[in-house]
């Protein structure tokens, strides 16, 4: 009798969301991209096919950030202008999707003015092509304001807009409603949350199809371990047909792993670490890698260095192991 | 846990006369309702009474499908009636049901795996419904090794250990609870089990009561399907808590909601 190899049937898969919208869709970008849509477990391509490949979204503020040197050094000339800065990102660096992020807008910060903030967003939506996140200050009420008037000015561009939280989610929701955006739903590494506030905006009539879900991640050495089984949690919950489990899945990979001591940290500091920007580097890919293997759809990554690393890891990824 | 519900069936009196007049509105009416109440089958059964059990089967897969996308579950004794029914079934159907005697195995699995089917096994011969679960399991494994000989994905067979009235035969309920769990353990990938919930209770006090109780036991001995009665939103509401208990749906506060809608 023949070996017979067996393989999970699975009986749904994650939902595909599309970012940006062309000319003839009512946008301006010059192509859209796809996440998702997975039939089986990361990279298992012998279980199911896996339409679409993971993105990365590298990330452009408003006002220039309080970023290490490592991560400076490599947009010096264009950190002032975010609309150069993503066009740097894009055409040279090589990221499919900016994240714009409007610290700027923060009240105990540089508490720029709405218009000030929308303009961002136009520069930027000038400058590239591609598809584009933005994302609040991440205080509640000037969010409010903000991406309101964001999701008005761009509408027609699809935007993925964040983030609704549970307490937090009706204006966003609306706005995206309204303005034909999608939607990124962020819960604290909670899974009953994560579920309940993809529940409460699907309520609201916000399809599936236009939420993304960010699971809230730890970097390598800070909790990335609780990431990473929420996350294979919501996968297994999307193949076994969990309709409220089935949006793709961001990252904010940049963030966490530029703020670990280990990432920062000057050599005088620990001689035996190594050299400080490697260190960096290497520390933003591997918490970016194995997210990957967790399920992630779309990284929102830093380093040019590390987002390269990561893209030869998705290249090799989505080369079908299938048999 | 998939619902199927179970009030599609000649045995009530609206059913019967919608049959026999060929009245559309009450079979329709019952789908529609119990689909909004969380199930996610039908069963059809066009009851004892109707002599053209073939041309009644046709018709209620036909009139249900109108308003419904929900999958079909066939439930007739006729095997003619079932293979017009699943004709008809514009999504892979259930057959409910083969015994496990082998004249019956021998024409409801083929048919199952022609018409890409589902089939629930009855863990009974003509010696009738076994007192224990060594029994039941026992018949239970025939039809395993059923599904093998004929090609019927294991996952596509569902076991129905089969339950008596409380008032009747209350030594049977440990019995079919066992047996569930044990089912598990006859093959990799096991196959599925599944309960006619109802029947627990027939000519009982408080049925909803023993329905949903008994619903939960067994769900906790892993059953992965129930014909119910889905408008009783005490044991839906009941079938939401234990899906979560047993760990194969993620707790989200509105827990029974999402159990009625997906």
């Amino acid at each position: 009798m023949p070996l017979q190899l067996l393989k999970e049937k699975n009986r749904a898969a994650v939902q595909k969301v599309t970012l940006g919208a062309t000319k003839e869709e009512g946008g301006t970008r010059t192509h859209t991209i796809t996440i998702g849509g997975d039939a089986a477990l990361p990279f298992h391509h012998f279980e199911g096919e896996i339409p679409h490949r993971p993105v990365v979204a590298m990330e452009v503020q408003d006002i220039e950030p309080d970023w290490p040197d490592a991560l400076k050094k490599c947009f010096v000339d264009v950190m002032k202008e975010p609309g150069r800065w993503a066009e740097k990102c894009v055409k040279e660096y090589g990221a499919d999707l900016i994240y714009l992020k409007l610290d700027g807008a923060d009240p105990e910060g540089a508490n720029r003015s709405v218009e000030d903030c929308v303009a961002a967003v136009k520069e930027v939506l000038q400058a590239v092509g591609v598809p584009l996140i933005v994302v609040g200050c991440g205080d509640a009420e000037k969010d409010k304001e903000v991406l309101e008037a964001v999701a008005e000015a761009a509408a027609g561009e699809n935007l993925l807009l964040g983030n609704a939280e549970q307490d937090n989610y009706k204006s966003l929701t609306a706005a995206c409603l309204v303005h034909k955006h999608n939607i990124i739903a962020r819960s604290p590494l909670d899974i009953n949350i994560c579920k309940q506030l993809n529940i409460l905006i699907t309520e609201m009539n916000m399809p599936p199809n236009r939420i993304v879900i960010d699971p809230s991640i730890g970097s390598l050495g800070y909790g990335i371990e609780y990431a990473y089984s929420i996350m294979e949690r919501t996968r297994l919950g999307a193949l076994q047909g969990d309709k409220m489990l089935s949006m793709p899945v961001l990252c904010t990979v940049g963030y966490e792993a530029w703020r670990t001591k280990e990432a920062v940290a000057p050599v005088s500091d620990f001689p035996g670490w190594g050299d400080t920007e490697e260190r960096g580097i290497l520390w933003e890919a591997v918490t970016a890698t194995a997210l990957l293997q967790a399920g992630a759809h779309l990284l929102l990554m830093r380093h040019p260095k590390a987002v390269a690393l990561v893209k030869e890891n998705i290249e090799k990824l989505m080369v079908s192991n299938a048999y | 846990m998939l619902i199927i519900g179970e009030r599609i069936n000649g045995m009530f009196n609206d059913i019967k006369r919608a049959i026999q007049e060929r009245d559309p509105a009450p079979v329709q009416e019952w789908a529609r309702r119990q689909e909004q109440a969380g199930a996610r089958a039908l069963d059809i059964n066009v009851g004892p009474a109707v002599e053209d059990k073939v041309g009644a089967m046709k018709w209620l897969v036909e009139v249900v499908q109108e308003v419904s996308d929900l999958t079909l579950c066939l439930d007739t004794t006729n095997i003619k009636a079932i293979e017009e029914g699943l004709k008809l079934c514009k999504k892979p159907a259930i057959i409910n049901s083969t015994s496990a005697d082998r004249e019956k195995i021998e024409k409801l699995f083929p048919l199952a795996v022609e018409y890409g089917a589902s089939l629930i096994g009855l863990t009974m011969n003509k010696n009738g419904i076994p007192k224990d679960a060594d029994t039941r399991l026992a018949l239970a494994m025939e039809l395993v090794a059923a599904a093998d000989e004929f090609g019927l994905p294991m996952e596509d067979l569902y076991i129905d250990p089969l339950i008596l009235p409380a008032n009747v035969a209350q030594d049977h309920a440990p019995e079919v609870l066992k047996t569930l769990y044990q089912v598990k353990l006859l093959a990799n990938p096991a196959p599925k089990t599944v309960l006619g919930i109802s029947n627990v209770s027939q000519n009982c006090q408080d049925r909803s009561l023993l329905n949903r109780t008994f619903l939960a036991m067994a769900m906790a001995c892993g059953l992965d399907a129930a014909i119910v009665d889905a408008c009783d939103e005490e044991l839906m509401a009941t079938a939401a808590a234990a899906e979560v208990l047993r760990n194969r749906t993620v707790y989200c506060d509105s827990f029974v909601k999402v159990f009625k809608s997906q």
